[in-house]
């Protein structure tokens, strides 16, 4: 450096503190084991979000949320130079963004990175997801065409199942009895406003619980003594293979939302009958298979019953996997450890074996 | 080369690393800054249509306005002109003026009064002619352009002059 860099180096230094910041990357280490490619599941997730952030700012320099919302989507894709595309990454990179936060909340699951310290990391992982699919479902509504409009009237026909306040909370959601540019209305401003300002606080939470306690290694591993653990410096040869990463999904998404542009739909009729065919998002299929499945077991008069039941079901198993830091605790492989494994290994299969047989029965 | 082949190995490898080693390194950054272009033009694309489609826009040379033969004399009619605005004056001596609306200072919209038998700019109170379009006072730096102004009896046709 020179004596110039150097002095301005040090007034910015002064004042902000930077040699910490890279006093703190420079001892920062990243565990090398079999199962380190898991790690980058997060910093992909995180490149995907910041693509939603940046696709979506410019989708609404055009979009019009309430009636012209149609007319504005076919604005986008039809008139505007590229918007098709920038509204083929946008929808894109949403699904790819779930794809990567489920891999990334299994392989951690699998890992047992849940356990002690890590408790909030899982739970604000949790709730990211959450918040993720929330996301996407109100996203699906946006365009206003008619999958959109019929995904929205059917899944809120969950929440509507709820004994007494659920006809109340989806009239709330809704905004009437019925879907309309009420609906869509205030699905933007969750969208946009909402979402957004609930999601960037607690991924903040999260990605700075995630700087305090290190990355977790798995069980395997951890019973290694110390001079057998193998590490890399998180800077430069982390953060470079972590940007090669982001590199390599930034590839996937451009081919994937040029070769397969998101399509539009007709506009939304509501007098017009549900299209062939039609069926949710891939990540919402398995919940809505399930349902589907529920109601097969109680037909009829008990209709109702299986409805409930079913929403139980699937609330038991989402609040048992939340909790499962706290059933398996112990570092020593017993038998709670082998529990929460084969509870993980079910929740795999039942998530695949419903998504299969939901897009195989879809007609 | 052949100087070289007497020093000792490690004297020889050097500069040739140095090579690729830029080699490399012109070729990456090259690489980035075609990577970087062919996500920065769609995105510019996308944000530059509607100036693009206001542009071919302007394109257009003349514009019909229907029924307008009916405007009464002292009146003014307001009109787009391509992507601007612009005004059609029928004047209480029957003369038909046309001219554009955007006021040569700052781009504020300009008002006909038929009172004062002037053209104001509200913003910053230019003035100009009626008649002429000339800028009479006022901050204008230059006097609002003439159209071409057609009367028959379904319309009234105006053309760039």
């Amino acid at each position: 450096m020179t004596t110039k860099t150097a002095a301005i180096y040090n007034w910015v230094d002064e004042r902000l503190g930077l040699s910490e910041l890279a006093a703190f990357a420079r001892h920062k280490t990243v565990p090398v084991h079999s199962q380190s490619f898991w790690y980058y599941w997060g910093g992909i997730s995180l490149f995907l979000f910041l693509v939603q952030c940046f696709t979506g700012v410019l989708l609404l320099v055009y979009y019009r949320p309430g009636a012209e919302a149609y007319e504005s989507v076919r604005q986008i894709t039809f008139v505007m130079h590229f918007g098709w595309l920038i509204r083929s990454a946008h929808a894109w990179s949403a699904s790819l963004m779930i794809f990567s936060i489920l891999v990334h909340m299994f392989s951690v699951y699998f890992m047992k990175a849940y356990r002690k310290p890590r408790e909030f990391g899982w739970l604000s992982g949790m709730a990211l997801l959450g918040l993720a699919s929330v996301f996407g479902f109100s996203g699906y509504l946006l365009p206003m065409d008619e999958l959109s409009y019929f995904a929205t009237k059917v899944g809120l026909q969950i929440p509507s199942a709820i004994p007494w306040i659920g006809a109340g909370m989806a009239n709330m959601l809704r905004g009437g009895p019925d879907v309309s540019e009420f609906t869509v209305q205030r699905f933007f401003a969750l969208h946009v406003v909402v979402l957004p300002a609930v999601f960037l606080p607690l991924l903040g939470f999260h990605l700075w619980l995630v700087q305090r306690h290190g990355n977790a290694v798995p069980p395997c591993v951890e019973a290694l003594p110390p001079e057998q653990r193998k590490s890399m410096p998180f800077f430069p040869n982390f953060v470079r293979k972590d940007l090669a990463m982001w590199l390599i999904s930034l590839n996937i998404l451009a081919l994937l939302a040029s070769v397969f542009p998101w399509s539009l739909g007709k506009p939304f009729d509501p007098l017009a009958p549900a299209p062939m065919g039609i069926h949710p998002e891939w990540y919402f299929m398995s919940p809505f298979e399930m349902l589907k499945l529920l109601g097969f077991v109680f037909s009829g008069k008990f209709a109702t019953v299986g409805e409930i039941a079913g929403i139980l079901l699937f609330t038991l198993g989402i609040v048992l996997w939340l909790l499962i830091p706290f059933y398996d605790r112990s570092k020593e492989s017993g038998q709670r450890a082998r529990a929460a494994h084969y509870f993980g290994l079910l929740a795999v299969f039942a998530l695949l074996a419903t998504t299969i047989i939901g897009y195989w029965t879809i007609r | 080369m052949s100087q070289m082949t007497n020093l000792p190995a490690n004297i020889v490898e050097e500069p040739s690393d140095r090579n690729t080693r830029r080699a490399f390194l012109a070729a990456a950054g090259v690489a980035g800054l075609a990577y970087t272009a062919a996500l920065a033009y769609p995105i510019y694309r996308y944000l530059a249509s509607p100036s693009e489609m206001a542009l071919s826009a302007a394109a257009v040379t003349e514009v019909t306005l229907k029924d307008a033969q009916k405007l009464p004399a002292g009146s003014v009619l307001m009109f787009k002109f391509g992507p601007s605005p612009a005004m059609l004056i029928h004047h209480q001596d029957g003369r038909w003026i046309s001219m554009t609306a955007v006021c040569t200072h700052l781009g504020c919209t300009v008002q006909y009064e038929p009172q004062a038998d002037r053209i104001h700019c509200a913003c910053h109170g230019g003035v100009y002619n009626p008649y002429t379009g000339a800028n009479v006072s006022g901050p204008p730096p230059r006097p609002l352009k003439l159209f071409k102004v057609a009367v028959n009896e379904t319309g009234v046709e105006v053309s760039r002059a």
